[in-house]
Parts: C-alpha cells; sequence; structure tokens
C-alpha cells in the first residue's frame, strides 16, 4: 500500500472479497526523507500515514516492510548502471519485477500468505492470462509483463476491469481519505524529479563527442552520454547547423566510446528490434502480435519470434525512438482486452532496409 | 488506567476550575493538585515541593537535561559536558544531542556492559577527568527494551562527591522496582502516569529544591517557575492515585509478575533452545523479557504473533514506521543481525499463564515461519 487511491482500494476490495488481507506500506529508503520531500511520490511520510489510514478505514492489519536495502541494490543502482551503460532503463518495471512480485512475494509467501495483491491497472483473471486495464490511459500491463508465470500465479490485481475514475469513486464511497490525492507521475527516488541532475550526481561529468550518424563528423561535445535517449531532440546545443537545416535526433549512445550519435528523424526509424531476457507466455514462439516499445507507447503490429533468450520483432510499420533497455512487450489483440504474449529487454534495432538485405 | 485512577480523573473533570484562579472553584481545584502532589511525595520519597507537574516523561527528560545544563552552564561556562549513558531512552539521548549540536555542549556516553548495565568505574574514572565540566549526568533507573535495573544509588553518589546534579529517567522502574527519590540520591527524577495505570500526558520532574534548572516553557511559571502551563487538575488527581496504587502494591505485583515472566522465560528457551535472553538476568524489570531469535527478523515474528493474538515489540521504529536497529542492543554489543533479531515481551497487571500458554502456542510456529522469510534475502 503506497499510500495512493488504487492500492487502498485493491485492498478493500480484497478484503470485500472475503480473503484475510494484511497491508504492507514499503520503506525504500532507510530515511525515506533523503528520497522524496515533496508532495507525492512512493516513500515519504505522508504517504505511509497514508497507508496506515486507508488500512484502518478497511480494516486490516498494517505493516511497514524495510526494503530500503533490495531497492537500492536492485532498483536505484541498476538504473543508474544502465544508463551508464547508454541503455534506458525503466524503474517501475524493474521495481515490479525485482520488489513488488520478488522480495516482498518470497517474504509473504515464507510468512505464509498466499499472494501479493496491487492496485496495478491491469487484468489478471481466473485463465490466468494477463490483460490491458479497461482504461487504456491507466493500463500498467507494460510495466507487469515482465512477470514471470510463477510470479503472475500468486499475484492478483482487483483494480483491471475499473476505470480509474471508478477506482477514486469508490475511494470516496469507502471513505478512503485517499480518494482525491493525485497520482503519482514522476521517479520516485528521484525527489525534485531532475533525472538528469541525479545522474549527474551519481556518475560525475564524462564528457564526450556528438557525431553526425551518416558522415561521422563531430558536432560538438556532451558532459555525459547518459544525458541522452534515444529519440531525443532538444539540448543537443549544437552549434553546427545540418546540411538542410532540419532538427537531428539522438539516433544512438555507444557507451565504448562514449558517443551520442545523432541523425535525422528519418534516420530514427526502427523495423527490427531484438531483444534478451525473455518472458514468454505465448503457446507459439512464432507469432504476428503488437508491440508496444515503452511505457504509454503505441503499438506496432508486427512478427514476433523467439529463438532461445532472444525475441525478435519485425514491425509492419517502422517505429521511431526505440530505446535500448526499455521493454518490448507484445500483445495479443483480444476483444475482452488484449493479451500479454511476453516480454524482452530491447538490447538493438535495425532500421527496415537492413533487415529486408 | 486502573479502575481508581480513572474514577480519580472522572470526578475531577466534572468540577470546574483552574487551580491558579483565586475564587472558590480555583482554590478547590489547587486543593486537589497540591493533595495529589503531597501524595505522589509521599508514595516517592520526595518533598511535595519537589514534584514539578509536567506532560509525561519526554518532557521531564528535556527539562531535566536541557534545563539544568543550561543553569549550571549559567554558572560557569567550562561547564558545557552532558554525560549519559548510552542506552538512553531518546528523551535524553536526544536532548544531549540537541544540546551537542545546537548549544555546544560536550557529550560523553557511559558504555554499558553485555547486560545493559553501566559500571559506576566508567563514572568514576569519566569525573577523575571531568568533573570540573560536566554539567549534568543522566542515568536511567531501569531500561525501556531489555529491563535491566541500573546501580543508581552507586552512581547517584559519585555525582554528589563530584558536585554535580544526577538525573535519572524513572519511567519503567516506578511500580516495578522500589523507587524512592531521597534514598537513591539523584537530584533530578522522571516519572509518568502512563506506565503505572495513570493518564498518558501527565507525569512529573522531581527536582531537588536546590537544583537550579533553566525552563523549557515560558508563561504563568505555575510549577516553581521551572515549568509553565494551566495544570491538567483531573490528570494530575488521576496519576496521583495510580503512584500511590502502584506504589503501594509494588512488592507484591513484582513478586507475581517477576514468577510468571521467569515461566515465560524458560518456556521460550525450552521451545526455541537457541533464543538468547537480552539483559540483567537477575537484576531486571519484573515485568519485562526480552530475547534474540537468532536467523529471524523481529518485524517478521511481531507479524505472525500479532495475528494470533499476541502483542509484543521490536524495540523504536523511525516515524515512517520501519523497525530499527535498537541503540540498546547496539550499545550492548550485539551486531546488526541480533538487534533486529530482537523481541520484547511484557507482562503487567493484567496478565495471566494463560497470556504465557497463548505465546507459546504461537511461538515456535512464528519462529520457524520467520526462519524461512528470512531466507529470501540470501543471494540467489
Amino acid at each position: 500500500m503506497s499510500g495512493g487511491v488504487d492500492s487502498a482500494v485493491a485492498a478493500a476490495r480484497a478484503h470485500a472479497a472475503g480473503h484475510d488481507v494484511t497491508g504492507v506500506h514499503l520503506a525504500l529508503a532507510r530515511n525515506p526523507q533523503t528520497f522524496r520531500t515533496g508532495a507525492r511520490g512512493c516513500c515519504t511520510l505522508e504517504d505511509s500515514r497514508d497507508a496506515r489510514r486507508a488500512a484502518d478505514v478497511i480494516g486490516i492489519p498494517f505493516y511497514v516492510w524495510d526494503m530500503a536495502e533490495q531497492f537500492k541494490a536492485d532498483v536505484v543502482d541498476d538504473f543508474v548502471a544502465e544508463y551508464a551503460a547508454g541503455r534506458t532503463p525503466n524503474p517501475c518495471l524493474r521495481c515490479n519485477e525485482k520488489i513488488k512480485f520478488e522480495a516482498v512475494l518470497d517474504r509473504a509467501v515464507a510468512l505464509g500468505f498466499d499472494a501479493v495483491v496491487t492496485g496495478h491497472h491491469a487484468r489478471l483473471g481466473a485463465d490466468g492470462l494477463l490483460r490491458r486495464s479497461v482504461d487504456e490511459g491507466k493500463d500498467q500491463s507494460y510495466v507487469l509483463a515482465v512477470l514471470t508465470r510463477e510470479q503472475l500465479d500468486r499475484a492478483v490485481f482487483p483494480l483491471g476491469d475499473s476505470t480509474k475514475a471508478r477506482v477514486r469513486e469508490e475511494a470516496a464511497e469507502r471513505g478512503l481519505a485517499v480518494a482525491d490525492k493525485p497520482d503519482s507521475h514522476d521517479i520516485c527516488f528521484i525527489s525534485d524529479g531532475d533525472t538528469q541532475g541525479f545522474l549527474q550526481r551519481q556518475l560525475g561529468d564524462a564528457p564526450g563527442d556528438i557525431v553526425d550518424g551518416r558522415t561521422g563528423e563531430r558536432l560538438g561535445s556532451h558532459n555525459g552520454a547518459y544525458g541522452f535517449t534515444v529519440g531525443q531532440r532538444k539540448g543537443l546545443d549544437l552549434r553546427v547547423p545540418a546540411a538542410d537545416g532540419r532538427p537531428r535526433y539522438v539516433l544512438s549512445i555507444t557507451p565504448v566510446t562514449n558517443t551520442v550519435t545523432v541523425g535525422p528523424r528519418e534516420d530514427l526509424e526502427v523495423g527490427v528490434v531484438t531483444a534478451s531476457k525473455v518472458i514468454w507466455h505465448g503457446e507459439s514462439t512464432s507469432v504476428e502480435c503488437d508491440v508496444q516499445l515503452r511505457a504509454h507507447g503505441e503499438v506496432y503490429p508486427a512478427t514476433v519470434t523467439i529463438e532461445g533468450d532472444t525475441l525478435t520483432a519485425r514491425l509492419t510499420s517502422p517505429a521511431r525512438g526505440v530505446a535500448a533497455g526499455q521493454a518490448i512487450v507484445a500483445y495479443q489483440r483480444s476483444a475482452d482486452g488484449d493479451i500479454v504474449l511476453g516480454s524482452a529487454t530491447i538490447t538493438a534495432s535495425a532500421p527496415l532496409a537492413t533487415a529486408r538485405a | 488506567m486502573l479502575d481508581e485512577a480513572l474514577a480519580a480523573y472522572v470526578a475531577a473533570a466534572r468540577e470546574v476550575g483552574n487551580p491558579s484562579s483565586l475564587h472558590a472553584a480555583g482554590r478547590h481545584a489547587r486543593r486537589l493538585v497540591e493533595e495529589s502532589r503531597e501524595r505522589i511525595a509521599a508514595a516517592l520519597g520526595a518533598r511535595p515541593s519537589e514534584v514539578i507537574f509536567t506532560s509525561g516523561g519526554t518532557e521531564s527528560d528535556n527539562l531535566a537535561v536541557k534545563g539544568i545544563f543550561w543553569a549550571r552552564r549559567a554558572g560557569s561556562l567550562n561547564r558545557s559536558r552532558v554525560v549519559a549513558s548510552s542506552v538512553e531512552h531518546h528523551a535524553v539521548m536526544d536532548s544531549a544531542d540537541w544540546l551537542g549540536t545546537h548549544e555546544g555542549a560536550q557529550l560523553s556516553w557511559l558504555p554499558v556492559d553485555e547486560a545493559g548495565r553501566v559500571d559506576p568505574a566508567s563514572l568514576a574514572s569519566l569525573l577523575a577527568s571531568y568533573a570540573e565540566e560536566v554539567a549534568v549526568i543522566s542515568v536511567q533507573w531501569a531500561n525501556n527494551e531489555v529491563g535491566t535495573v541500573q546501580p543508581v544509588a552507586e552512581l547517584a553518589r559519585l555525582a554528589a562527591d563530584a558536585g554535580i546534579p544526577f538525573h535519572t529517567d524513572a519511567v519503567q522502574a516506578l511500580g516495578q522496582v522500589p523507587v524512592d527519590f531521597a534514598a537513591s540520591g539523584a537530584a533530578a527524577m522522571t516519572v509518568t502516569g502512563h506506565k503505572v495505570g495513570g493518564p498518558v500526558g501527565v507525569g512529573a520532574l522531581l527536582l531537588g529544591r536546590d537544583v537550579a534548572c533553566t525552563p523549557l516553557l515560558h508563561g504563568g511559571g505555575q510549577e516553581r517557575d521551572v515549568r509553565s502551563g494551566t495544570l491538567d487538575t483531573a490528570g494530575v488527581a488521576a496519576f496521583a492515585v495510580a503512584v500511590e496504587t502502584t506504589v503501594k502494591s509494588q512488592a507484591a505485583y513484582a513478586q507475581r509478575v517477576g514468577d510468571l515472566r521467569d515461566e515465560l522465560v524458560a518456556r521460550v528457551r525450552a521451545a526455541v533452545p537457541d533464543a538468547i535472553l537480552n539483559g540483567d538476568p537477575a537484576d531486571r524489570l519484573p515485568g519485562n523479557a526480552h530475547f534474540s531469535f537468532p536467523g529471524c527478523e523481529g518485524d517478521a515474528l511481531l507479524l505472525l504473533l500479532d495475528a494470533q493474538g499476541v502483542c509484543c515489540s521490536t524495540g523504536s521504529a523511525c516515524s515512517a514506521g520501519v523497525a530499527q536497529p535498537s541503540h540498546v542492543l547496539v550499545a550492548m554489543g550485539a551486531d546488526d543481525d541480533r538487534a533486529r533479531s530482537s523481541l520484547r515481551f511484557t507482562l503487567g497487571h493484567t496478565s495471566t499463564l494463560a497470556d504465557v500458554d497463548e505465546l507459546l502456542a504461537a511461538l515456535p510456529g512464528a519462529v520457524e515461519r520467520a526462519r524461512r522469510a528470512t531466507a529470501w534475502k540470501t543471494p540467489r
């Protein structure tokens, strides 16, 4: 129970359904003030109190579990290391994978609980299939697709069949004071929302070159390649205009040479995505389906093939700004909510032309 | 609250009257306050004028440590050292820390042995070097976590010989062991209501008549000009009844609850042979049993026992609710794992053998599960 409205209503629904529910709030920093001091986030004292009050209203026991060590090792340090390696991590996904459905779940099972209930917006029904929430705008199946079959078998998502608006209404009906609490958006361990500043403090200055992807010409310099994300246009601070005067975008980041490569928008276009660390629920290892390449991103029709621990997706139309480190999640279209077939971590991408060649 | 204390509270709370008012209702309230002061003084071996009512233990500790420090340093700028044991309650510890951070105080923490006991020789040797610098010494009467009773009279005598005011936090000790302010030789002593079956929010600092103490709170100067604030007549009346009742029954209580505690300790050791009893094995509070359960995390055990109707305590938690490794156990030489594996069982007036049976029915299974729950932490 983060102290937000979703987990409060999820707990209330699980309790109302007759389960023996215990509320757990995760303390993710030894000294909570060292993380977020603002009004919103996942680990403030205010959130801990809000979660406790929600548990009181629901009428369930409530405890705070100290997950600071695991969170730092598996989420924060991983986040920094991924940026240092030129990739773009998703810490919420990592937190689901390593904290909520591993550290918390394992401890809970050892203590005698059967499952972990969360307030994620996704559907997980009796058929065991993970589907998008009915609220497409709030759907969180993308950051849950990393869960294995074993993890899903011990997960309960009571909110998947409700819109966020309905969840807020229900919170108010149940007398939960968090009903109108604002949503959290930012990364919870970056207190001021300044990701670049956070990375700069963690990784220090690492000056390098910005080069043109087509000509190899050096166009400028940067203070740390971690400050860039594939697809980024702003903040390149290039003094040399492009020959055709069109804007340039970050195409790739090469940590070995500490180089940021830029080029025109069309060079961002990607037709083939390869990924590793595959979690696959589908029966067939070669399917026509949709793929999503970043959180809240659009979906692309593709042919997805699994070979060993490598997933390859051939897109029928190009995608732009595909960053290594992000998850690729495959969905099978369904009238009852698109079904998650599997997920993997993007390692490389290539333009369509190369793929055809 | 004890029935007698509750009855005294309700009776007094029905009456109108501020004890500082001069009219009849005020005089009636004042009389009740002064009778209460006399009863408390009589029960604790103090003079009535030595009883300063406060809002409880935290305020009394702050007043004693900071107030005596300020008064002594005002007398001589040299006197800027605060001496306290390393197992004090946070109300003393954090007051001393605050003086160190904001008032330039030097701090000396007295070590404890593995039973949590301060060796008077360590105070003697400290005074041999620093007696001229010390403004105030504070050592608790008994520890709130592991129950160890401190050699207060010996420590107070050393302090008195050096001409230094000695404060003792007796919050945990009152009603559990014999507590006599005059006989202890202490210059100041903290007591509070809710630990003796009185109301929460009322306590006292017993302060020797000749001990200078600078106020924390300024205003009407109601309590000997050392403490300001309208007195809570009903709270004070109930507090006095609770103190009197508890002190009167202390010996019988200690016998009964001490026997029950010994039974609990023996049965826990039989059920969990590697459990470690923390604190002084003999010289401890009668209702206190404090164990480390190797391989368990205290908060996991607490959750499991709580679910079976057994309320116990892991020690302190930060404001977000995260259990912290106890500074008391760390001072006693425990490592982080042992400190985190600890649990306190407290027995009191209402405890019976049936409660011990209930604990022992739940404990072995809880320990086994908690041990399994620790396994997820080991790298896979």
